[in-house]
């Protein structure tokens, strides 16, 4: 699984407590909504890293592991459920079970959270990439962008409309609120 | 103040002998739900120490003054660092030294009996885990039954007594923990015993350990005789030790009988399970004293620390051996079960010799209390 991330945090042969000490460090110095991959041995630091996240606000992502190395996916915690909608076409979750051929949801989380669990048949444009990425998008399609609460797709659907996209649909709550089926990348 | 290392072996006196101890567990909240130190003189806080990687201030009012307080955690580092930190508060305290890992790895030698002729027999309490294996001992030679997979503690505690172990059995395939009676016999010489119903599918020479067999320990002194009792597993076999001694397997405890489900069989062995509880055991002698493979509750250890009760009692007092409807048994036994054992699948392969997990992976594998039993 390729999964770019803001920051990786060697803590590969360390023992509890240190990995969660270093990575509790590490994500100080992150800016909110980064993603920081932690890469560990100790096989307890899973159930741990998943328990301290879910306690700060941080957003544990999922583990992969690979010759004996656990890699631990965390998002830094940002303040986006409080945000105010701005873009003016909004779709509840519900409108993605029935969407026709001409239709593209459109995933700007990032890369990592993508890749942890996302609708089938998504695209992958994180937020930071959109301006440059762009042209990837076809312009006659039905564009529904989904993120995990709906803010950072406010901002996508913003970015998409001011280039000229005519059928853009925020899609609220997004991946949070989402019971359908999802599929991780390989 | 003072930070010391306190052993699993004093933490187990001190659950026998019932005296006040204060656990402060600091893995997360799953963990100590999950699995932790039992014991009824024992007070417990669980936080984890990733909440308190910025101080105790917050907690020092919760820990008794009076008390001995004992931090625990997985494998001791972070109980270390939190007892440190305690430490600096102005308190004494203590943590565990190698955490749950030692505890559930930690085995207390209790003496049951003294046997014909100088002979002795003693009961393994892997507190932790709460298995039970047995050494019989007998003229300088000694046979272990169920044996854990900590098996240097067994050729110390024999080499102790001046024996050496001859015979190696187990009263069935394992699922719950990883066998040391293979280890045992590689080590030491040791014949292997296993019931053959059970070993269908192993990878090693075993001898078999059929109905009726008696294997002698000691110069003819001690006579360990088989009796098949399947039930929880299809081969499962208890034994008579000197005509007094019932070792029960893991078909019946002290308060509950043994589950008929973790090899994926419960419909087919539950017939197995009523005939063996309630008709080849009632023919024993109710003097026997019941030795089963494993307690549940720490309300089954004697005052003396051992596990062990009269058959004729279980027969009054077991819930498990008082249903007299065949079918409210049948539900009992295959309804509602408890969750099954932390990887009973890979234990049970590894007990057979098909996986060979290193030490690290078969403790993992191990963690987490046993659930052999329907109570």
């Amino acid at each position: 699984m390729d999964i770019k991330t803001n920051e990786v945090l060697d803590a590969k042969g360390l023992a509890c407590p240190m990995p969660i000490v270093k990575t509790k460090k590490t994500i100080k110095n992150l800016e909110a909504g980064q993603v920081l991959k932690v890469e560990a041995t100790d096989k307890g630091s899973t159930a741990d890293i998943k328990a301290w996240a879910e306690k700060t606000g941080h957003q544990y992502l999922g583990t992969t592991e690979e010759n004996d190395v656990l890699s631990h996916y965390i998002r830094k915690s940002s303040d986006e459920d409080s945000q105010e909608k701005q873009h003016p076409h909004v779709v509840d979750n519900d409108a993605l079970q029935s969407l026709g051929e001409d239709a593209i949801v459109l995933d700007v989380r990032e890369s990592a959270e993508y890749a942890f669990g996302h609708i089938p048949g998504s695209k992958s444009i994180p937020l930071g990439e959109l301006d440059e990425r762009m042209s990837e998008i076809d312009d006659t399609k039905n564009i529904y962008v989904v993120c995990r609460t709906g803010n950072r797709s406010d901002m996508a659907a913003q970015k998409l409309a001011a280039k000229g996209y005519n059928h853009v649909y925020n899609v609220v709550p997004g991946m949070s609120g989402w019971s359908g089926e999802t599929t991780k990348s390989n | 103040m003072t930070v010391n290392a306190m052993t699993a072996q004093q933490v187990t006196k001190k659950i026998v002998n019932n005296e006040p101890l204060f656990i402060l567990d600091v893995r997360n909240e799953d963990a100590f739900q999950d699995w932790k130190i039992e014991g009824k003189s024992l007070t417990y806080l669980n936080i984890p120490y990733f909440d308190l990687l910025d101080g105790v201030e917050e907690i020092l009012d919760q820990l008794p003054a009076d008390q001995d307080v004992i931090v625990v955690c997985a494998k001791e580092g972070s109980s270390v660092m939190v007892a440190e930190m305690i430490s600096e508060e102005g308190r004494n305290v203590s943590y565990l030294q190698g955490g749950m890992k030692a505890w559930s790895e930690y085995l207390e030698p209790v003496k049951v009996a003294d046997l014909n002729d100088g002979g002795e027999l003693f009961q393994f309490v892997r507190i932790g885990k709460g298995c039970l294996s047995y050494m019989v001992i007998s003229n300088g030679e000694a046979a272990i039954i169920d044996a854990t997979r900590m098996t240097n503690i067994y050729t110390r505690f024999a080499g102790g007594k001046g024996a050496k172990i001859s015979h190696a059995f187990d009263t069935h395939l394992h699922a719950d923990h990883i066998s040391g009676g293979r280890k045992l016999a590689e080590q030491t010489g040791a014949t292997y015993w296993l019931p053959p119903k059970d070993a269908g599918e192993v990878t090693f020479n075993y001898a078999p350990l059929e109905d009726n067999k008696t294997v002698k320990v000691g110069d003819a002194e001690i006579a360990i005789h088989a009796l098949y009792s399947p039930g929880h597993t299809i081969g499962s076999t208890s034994f008579v030790i000197d005509d007094q001694y019932l070792l029960s397997g893991d078909i019946l405890f002290i308060d509950s009988i043994g589950r008929p489900d973790l090899a994926g069989k419960a419909e087919d062995w539950v017939k197995d399970l009523r005939e063996t509880l309630y008709a080849r055991y009632k023919e024993l002698s109710d003097e026997l004293i019941v030795l089963p493979a494993h307690f549940m509750i720490m309300d089954e250890l004697n005052e003396d620390g051992t596990v062990a009760e009269k058959l004729g009692t279980l027969f009054s007092n077991n819930h498990g051996l008082n249903i007299e409807d065949e079918t409210e048994f049948r539900k009992m036994v295959t309804e509602n079960l408890p969750p099954q054992p932390n990887a009973y699948q890979e234990i049970r392969e590894t007990n057979m010799g098909k996986i060979s997990p290193d030490e690290e992976e078969q403790r993992e594998m191990e963690i987490g209390p046993n659930r052999c039993a329907v109570r």
